[in-house]
C-alpha cells in the first residue's frame, strides 16, 4: 500500500468518525481544522488506525503526530516491516 | 481463534445505507433499535451514539421497553469514552439511558453531599467503574502480607461505604465494575508469593468483590472475566493509559456497554427466557428423517458427534437453572422425537423440552405458536438454527426474537450463545430450578391452525437460482444418493443403483432431471431428482425426490414447471404422478393435488394424479430457473 492509499484509507475512517461524507483531508489537516476532534476522538482515532491497519504505534510516534501527514507516514513505516 | 466483538449479530453490509437513511430522517425508534443490532465497532457505535441522542434527545413517549434509565457512572480514571457503548447497548435492547458522570475525583463528595449535582439527576441505577491503580493504591511489592491484606480490606469497606450511601439516596440499581487484571507481574506465575504485588492483590480484590456484592445485592460488570475471555489487550493498554488515563479501550467499549445493559436489562426482566433450538445439525448431525436414528452424528467418539452432546449439555445446564427449552424443527414429529427416545447419546430428553414443534410450517409461524403456548413474549426468545436460510427468515419476520448468528460448527454454537448473554441472570431461585418441571406439564405440541407468515418478500430477496440438466456421468454418485437415501419428501420411494441410472441417461423414453439451488447464501447444490418416463401422449413421473432442507421456497412448482417442458417437449398431452404410501412419506400425500393435479383412479398401491399439459402455466417463482 502506497501513502495515497494510506491516506485515502484515513480519509474514509476520518469521515466516518466525524459522521461527514465531504471532510476534506490532506496531509497537512491537523486536530485544529476539524471541529469535534479532541484528545477523546484522538485516542479513538489512534485505535481504530492500529485496528484497521493491524499495527502498533509507539507512545513516541503517537507524541511526535503533528497532522495526517506524520501519521500516512507512521503507518507506512509499520507497513513494510 | 476465539471471536472478539459483539459477533453473534450478522455481519450487515448495507448498515452504513441505513445509517444514513435513518440520519436523514425522521425515523422511528425501532429504526434506530435495528441500527444497534448489528456487530458494531468503535467508530460505528460513536457514529450511531451521535445520530441518535440528536433525533432522541429524550425517552421516546412510546416503543421503550423499561422504564428510562438514569445512570450515575462513579470512576477514578477517564470514564467518558464508554458512555456512546452504553448507551447504544441500551438501545439495542429498546431502552434508552442517559448518563450522569461526576467529575474526575468527585464521586465521594457528591455521593455524601444531598444537594449535589448527583442527588439533582435522580440515577435509578449506579455504575462504579474504578480502575485498578486506584483499587491498588498505596501497595508495593514491599508491602508484607498484614498490611496488603489491611489496605484490601480497606477498599472493599470503602466500596461498601458507596453502595450503602447510594442506596440510602436512591432507589437504585447498583452495578459495580470488577478490577480489570493490567499489572505485569513480578514474581512470574507465581506472583501469590508476593504478598504486595498488585498484580496478586487485583484477583484477591475481585474474589472478595464477589462475596461483598453477592451479600449486598450488587451485580458485577466482569470485565476481568471477559478480559480472560477476550486477551487483556483487547481490554486495556498501558500506552493509551499514559496518554489518556483511559483504562479500558474505547475498542472495547461496546462490549463493555453490552456486559453494562445486560445486567440493567435483567433488572427490568428484560432477558431471555427460553432457548428455541432446532434439531437437524443443531441438536445431532444429520437429518433424521433421512438418515434414521442410527444415522446421526451425535456422540461415540468423533469430534462431531462430541461437539453435538456438549451442547446438548450446556441446553440442559441452562434448564437446571431456569432457562425454558423448546424444540423447532421441519420434521415429521415422529421422526424429530425418535432420537430422544431411542438414541443412547441424547442428552436432552422429550421431558426437557417445554414446547415440542415439529412439522413442515415455516418457522416464523411456529416461533409465534411457541410464544403463545408459553405465554411469554416473542422478545423472550432465543433462536438456534444451523441454517442460515431459517436465521435470516426469523429475523425478518420476527425481529424480537434474538438470532445468533452462529457459525458452521457446533463445537462454538454454546460459547456464541454465552457470550452473547441473552440469558444474564441476577439470582437464581429454586423457583428458577423447578421451571422445567412445571412446562413439563404443560406440553404443547401447537397444531393449532394459525395464520402462516407472508414469506414471499423474504424468498424474493434470497437471490434463488435453480439450474437443473438432465442425468449425466458427472451427476450420477449424488443422483445415485439422492435416490437412494431420500424417504421423507420421496413420492414413490424407487431405489435405483448407479448403473440403472447410468441406463436412462441415453434411453430416448426417459428424461432424468437433477436440480441444483444456490442463493445469497451459497450453494445447497443437488437438491432434488426427478424421472420422466415417455408412455405414448403421457408422460409418467416415474419418481420425484427433494432435499427437505429446502422445502418451503416453491422448488416443487419450479421443478414442476422443469417437468412440463421435458413433457412438451415429447409432445405429451397430460404429465401423470404417481404416490405410493410409505411410514416415511406421508408429507408429499398431497403434493400433486398441491400443485394441481387431479386424482385419477389407479391401482391398490398407489394413488395418481393427472395433469392436463394444455391447460398448464407457469407460475411466478422467486427464482430464476437456467437450464445447465
Amino acid at each position: 500500500m502506497n501513502d495515497e492509499q494510506i491516506l485515502a484509507e484515513l480519509t474514509e475512517m476520518l469521515r466516518d468518525i466525524f459522521d461527514d461524507p465531504s471532510l476534506s483531508i490532506t496531509p497537512e489537516t491537523s486536530a485544529k481544522d476539524v471541529p469535534g476532534w479532541d484528545s477523546m476522538k484522538q485516542v479513538m482515532i489512534l485505535l481504530a488506525v492500529e485496528e484497521k491497519f493491524s499495527i502498533e504505534l509507539t507512545t513516541r510516534e503517537m507524541d511526535r503526530l503533528r497532522n495526517v501527514g506524520d501519521l500516512v507516514t507512521a503507518i507506512a513505516g509499520r507497513l513494510t516491516t | 481463534m476465539g471471536k472478539s466483538g459483539l459477533y453473534w449479530f450478522p455481519p450487515q453490509d448495507d448498515w452504513m445505507q441505513r445509517f444514513r437513511t435513518a440520519k436523514s430522517g425522521p425515523a422511528a425508534f425501532a429504526d434506530w433499535v435495528a441500527l444497534a443490532n448489528a456487530p458494531l465497532d468503535l467508530v460505528k457505535t460513536e457514529l450511531l451514539d451521535g445520530a441518535f441522542r440528536k433525533a432522541f434527545p429524550a425517552p421516546p413517549d412510546q416503543g421503550l421497553n423499561a422504564p428510562p434509565i438514569r445512570l450515575a457512572l462513579l470512576g477514578s480514571s477517564t470514564t467518558d469514552h464508554l458512555h456512546a457503548g452504553i448507551r447504544i447497548a441500551a438501545l439495542r435492547r429498546g431502552l434508552f439511558v442517559s448518563i450522569y458522570q461526576p467529575d474526575y475525583g468527585q464521586y465521594w463528595a457528591e455521593l455524601l453531599d444531598p444537594v449535589s449535582a448527583l442527588y439533582g439527576f435522580q440515577p435509578n441505577a449506579f455504575l462504579l467503574a474504578f480502575d485498578a491503580r486506584h483499587m491498588t493504591r498505596g501497595l508495593t511489592a514491599q508491602s508484607d502480607a498484614a498490611a496488603t491484606t489491611a489496605a484490601l480490606d480497606g477498599q472493599i469497606a470503602h466500596l461498601r461505604a458507596c453502595w450503602d450511601k447510594a442506596r440510602a439516596g436512591f432507589d437504585a440499581t447498583i452495578l459495580q465494575q470488577t478490577v480489570l487484571p493490567v499489572f505485569p507481574d513480578l514474581a512470574g506465575q507465581n506472583e501469590h508469593i508476593l504478598p504486595g504485588s498488585p498484580a496478586a492483590a487485583v484477583g484477591r480484590l475481585n474474589q472478595s468483590l464477589r462475596a461483598a456484592a453477592a451479600e449486598a445485592g450488587v451485580h458485577l460488570v466482569a470485565v476481568d472475566s471477559q478480559a480472560a475471555r477476550d486477551g487483556i489487550a483487547y481490554w486495556t493498554s498501558d500506552t493509551v493509559w499514559h496518554r489518556a488515563k483511559q483504562e479500558i479501550l474505547v475498542s472495547a467499549g461496546p462490549v463493555y456497554g453490552d456486559l453494562v445493559m445486560r445486567l440493567l436489562a435483567a433488572r427490568f426482566g428484560r432477558s431471555a427466557k427460553c432457548l428455541v433450538l432446532d434439531l437437524d445439525n443443531t441438536l445431532w448431525g444429520g437429518v433424521v428423517g433421512d438418515d434414521g436414528v442410527e444415522g446421526l452424528t451425535l456422540g461415540q467418539g468423533s469430534a462431531e458427534g462430541e461437539a453435538f452432546v456438549a451442547f446438548q449439555s450446556h441446553a440442559r445446564d441452562l434448564a437446571a437453572r431456569g432457562v425454558i427449552l423448546a424444540v423447532c424443527s421441519k420434521n415429521d414429529e415422529t421422526n424429530a422425537l425418535a432420537p430422544f427416545e431411542r438414541h443412547p447419546e441424547m442428552i436432552l430428553k422429550r421431558s426437557d423440552i417445554a414446547c415440542f414443534v415439529a412439522n413442515w410450517d415455516d418457522k416464523a409461524t411456529n416461533l409465534r405458536r411457541i410464544a403463545e403456548s408459553l405465554n411469554i413474549g416473542l422478545d423472550s426468545l432465543v433462536f438456534v438454527d444451523d441454517n442460515p436460510f431459517e436465521r435470516n427468515l426469523v429475523r425478518e419476520q420476527l425481529p424480537a426474537v434474538a438470532v445468533p448468528e452462529v457459525s458452521e460448527d457446533p463445537s462454538t454454537f454454546a460459547r456464541c450463545l454465552a457470550d452473547a448473554g441473552y440469558f444474564e441472570a441476577l439470582t437464581v431461585t429454586e423457583e428458577d430450578r423447578a421451571r422445567g418441571r412445571q412446562y413439563q406439564a404443560n406440553a404443547a405440541r401447537a397444531s393449532m391452525a394459525g395464520a402462516a407468515n407472508d414469506i414471499g418478500g423474504y424468498l424474493a430477496g434470497l437471490e434463488m437460482k435453480l439450474v437443473w440438466r438432465r442425468f449425466d456421468q458427472i451427476g450420477l454418485p449424488r443422483i445415485a444418493q439422492l435416490i437412494n437415501k431420500s424417504n421423507q419428501f420421496n413420492l414413490t420411494t424407487r431405489r435405483y443403483s448407479e448403473a440403472d441410472v447410468r441406463q436412462m441417461i441415453d434411453d430416448p423414453a426417459v428424461a432424468g432431471v437433477q436440480l441444483r439451488l444456490a442463493d445469497r447464501f451459497g450453494d445447497n447444490g443437488m437438491i432434488a431428482v426427478a424421472i420422466l418416463r415417455r408412455r405414448g401422449d403421457l408422460a409418467v413421473i416415474d419418481s420425484w425426490l427433494m432435499s427437505c432442507r429446502v422445502l418451503g421456497r416453491k422448488v416443487e412448482e419450479a421443478t414442476l414447471a422443469i417437468l412440463a417442458a421435458e413433457a412438451r417437449r415429447w409432445g405429451a398431452k397430460k404429465l401423470r404422478g404417481e404416490y405410493r404410501a410409505t411410514p416415511k412419506n406421508g408429507m408429499v400425500k398431497d403434493h400433486y393435488a398441491k400443485l394441481g393435479f387431479t386424482p385419477i383412479s389407479g391401482d391398490a398401491g398407489s394413488d395418481w394424479f393427472e395433469l392436463d399439459l394444455a391447460g398448464y402455466v407457469v407460475p411466478d417463482l422467486p427464482m430464476t430457473i437456467e437450464a445447465a
